[in-house]
């Protein structure tokens, strides 16, 4: 045996063994977490709902993580502030996917900033689950998924609802007044409202829009009072609901029966002006919603997280629950999916839908929209509740009429 | 078409006076600091709106009356806008850059509102907000009505003042031909202090009046911006009662069409109104 062979045959066993120990300790490394991006409006104009679905996330990851993460790795939620500007939102999108290499996206806060990152995940394949997209028929993406259940043509289904819920009620209106921010999400809906209530028999006694911004509501709501409409439809965004029921109150006037599209939940439901306001959703915190499973945990986070984060109103509504159902509709997909493929996480999404707080939700209707969830609620002595269906009414709660 | 009730049309018109007494009210600090000291102050509603949440955090959780909060807030804000006056000056900014630079401390006044009142809406439930006054079928509440009085007494005193006064002198003098005027004797930084103190004080009132009429979001700062701004041109620069009746004719005219027509339209019709007017005044250059 030459010298050379005497110190190879030892000089391999150790490179073997070493090569063993490093395979199993890279085996046994901790695999680098799951990244997933989004842009939230943590500064703008719609900065305070954007506040509820910054601390849906962080709660949803927390909890996700305290499960194992998926895939059997941790998860990250890389959040940027997209100052409620859509053009920004596309470029941090971009920004998300080329140069932070994130793994998965979640939407961001609102229709027009959801558009921009539906192009940017259109433009790189990417899943884009979102939760508060408004106009279903704009989005044209194969693979972007809604968690704000308004069924594909919401502008027909949400106001026969609310008329089917009048209709219900002791004393349906026979005359109505729509009057409408033009912010496109809600401007559509009201422009679907005037149709409907045309086509039911209902007598249109005014029809308004103002621009979004405006900041006196004084003459609109002497032309509201002027028309003394049986039903008022406000077609209103966030704050917009509250300044037109001061300026109603400022004149001395109460609408009968009045509706709002997406009113600023907290400060509507707190306002004592707002008794008897209705709106949508498609949860609250009342059976049977709180039914579904995980909901009653969620509900106690959130009360002590949105606490934490200075929110004024900590309930549990419609905007968090969408918030909570989107990331409940990206995990079902991976997981049913078993990888972070995005088409083979919307092919499982399309083919399976996703158990979710609202109910099991279904992605094969047009632009992947499944059912109409939305339901009417009332504010009912400084509460939202839900009034109908009757099955999805809070307990003993029925529509209040004047 | 039906013709709008004569009630209607009063009491839009009303609205219209009252949201116009704001316009003028924020308008009389930034007409002031625009006019006479060349500082294209966007800070001014920065400021005006720190000093709302102030006044709501005063009020709502320190149990002080709303109206109470201006015996702090004035001389506190009269204090701030002598420091950003100081800082502008020592940095020699020029008209045009202090449009940036007030627009740099306007997003960080944003920040720090945000910071220490997140974004969520805050409304301050004062004994005002619910009381009116009913005159026949005319309804006024009383919040609007204190703002209409203070704007319009702060721009007949500031009027006063420019107009009797040696100090309202010595101030045109400078806005006039400042190294004549310093020739005469007039000390322009002492000057400029002042003028910028009364401004600060002036948004620091406009502020309690915010609180006590609207919702407050830090956002909001910006909606008020485009229509201040067009009183302020409106009604020509360095003049307190011109911003005020500017403020008047944008507010009148916004309301007024929102009466007649659409709300959409008020603010093509008010801005409409305002280029004819910048077209048309007498003595434009």
């Amino acid at each position: 045996m030459t010298i050379a062979k005497r110190i190879a045959r030892p000089l391999g066993a150790l490179f073997s063994v070493l090569l063993a120990v490093s395979g199993a300790a890279l085996a046994q490394a901790p695999q680098p977490p799951i990244r997933i991006g989004s842009t939230l409006a943590l500064t703008g104009p719609l900065a305070a709902t954007s506040l509820i679905h910054k601390v849906v996330g962080e709660i949803y990851v927390e909890q996700l993580n305290q499960r194992g993460g998926l895939l059997g790795r941790k998860v990250e939620w890389i959040v940027k502030d997209d100052q409620s500007k859509p053009d920004l939102a596309r470029t941090l999108y971009e920004q998300l996917v080329t140069s932070d290499k994130v793994d998965l996206l979640m939407g961001p806060y609102a229709t027009g900033a959801i558009l921009s990152a539906m192009g940017v995940a259109q433009r790189y394949n990417k899943v884009l689950v979102h939760h508060t997209f408004g106009i279903p028929s704009m989005a044209k993406y194969d693979m972007q998924f809604p968690a704000w259940s308004l069924g594909p043509d919401p502008a027909v289904t949400v106001p026969n609802t609310v008329f089917d819920a009048l209709a219900a009620s002791p004393a349906p209106p026979k005359t109505i007044a729509v009057v409408t921010s033009k912010f496109p999400s809600v401007h559509f809906m009201s422009l679907g409202a005037r149709d409907v209530a045309k086509k039911r028999g209902l007598t249109e006694v005014l029809f308004l829009e103002w621009d979004f911004g405006n900041l006196d509501y004084g003459p609109i709501a002497a032309r509201i009072k002027d028309a003394k409409p049986d039903f008022l439809w406000v077609g209103a965004i966030g704050l917009e609901g509250n300044q037109l029921l001061e300026a109603m109150h400022k004149i001395d006037y109460t609408p009968k029966e009045h509706f709002y599209m997406y009113p600023a939940p907290g400060p509507m439901s707190k306002s004592p002006l707002a008794n008897n306001a209705m709106s949508m959703t498609v949860f609250e915190e009342h059976a049977p919603f709180t039914n579904a499973p995980g909901a009653a945990e969620f509900i106690r986070l959130y009360h002590e997280r949105a606490a934490k984060a200075g929110i004024p109103d900590t309930a549990v509504e419609v905007q968090a629950a969408a918030s909570y159902t989107a990331w409940q509709i990206l995990e079902a997909g991976v997981r049913g999916a078993g990888s972070l493929d995005d088409k083979a996480i919307a092919a499982y999404l399309k083919k399976n839908g996703a158990d979710t707080i609202q109910g099991k939700l279904r992605f094969d209707g047009p632009s992947n929209y499944g059912d109409d969830l939305m339901r009417v609620k009332q504010v009912q002595d400084g509460h939202w509740v839900t009034v109908y269906p009757k099955a999805f009414a809070a307990p003993g709660a029925t529509l209040r009429v004047q | 078409m039906t013709l709008p009730s004569a009630a209607l049309l009063a009491q839009s018109a009303l609205s219209g006076i009252f949201i116009g007494g704001m316009y003028g009210l924020l308008g009389l600090g930034l007409t002031l600091s625009w006019g006479l000291l060349h500082i294209i102050n966007l800070a001014h509603f920065a400021f005006a709106f720190l000093a709302a949440y102030l006044c709501y955090q005063l009020a709502s959780v320190g149990g002080v009356d709303p109206l109470l909060t201006l015996l702090l807030i004035v001389p506190l804000f009269a204090m701030l806008g002598v420091a950003v006056q100081w800082l502008l000056a020592r940095f020699r900014v020029s008209a045009l850059n202090s449009l940036l630079a007030t627009f740099g401390i306007t997003a960080i006044v944003e920040a720090g509102i945000q910071a220490v009142w997140t974004a969520d809406f805050r409304k301050l439930e004062s004994v005002y907000a619910g009381l009116k006054l009913r005159i026949g079928g005319l309804f006024i509440p009383l919040p609007e009505l204190l703002t209409l009085s203070l704007a319009v007494a702060l721009a007949f005193g500031i009027f006063a003042v420019m107009r009797y006064t040696r100090l309202g002198r010595a101030l045109r003098a400078l806005a006039e031909d400042a190294p004549v005027a310093a020739a005469f004797g007039i000390n322009a930084r002492a000057h400029s202090l002042i003028l910028s103190g009364v401004s600060g004080a002036l948004a620091g009132i406009a502020g309690v009046c915010l609180a006590l009429s609207f919702t407050l979001t830090p956002s909001s700062i910006y909606a008020w911006v485009g229509v201040v701004f067009a009183a302020v041109m409106l009604g020509g620069l360095g003049s307190a009662l011109g911003a005020l009746a500017a403020g008047f004719v944008i507010g009148l005219s916004e309301a007024i069409t929102m009466a007649l027509a659409s709300p959409s339209w008020a603010p093509i019709v008010s801005f409409t109104l305002l280029i004819a007017l910048l077209l048309l005044r007498p003595g434009r250059s």
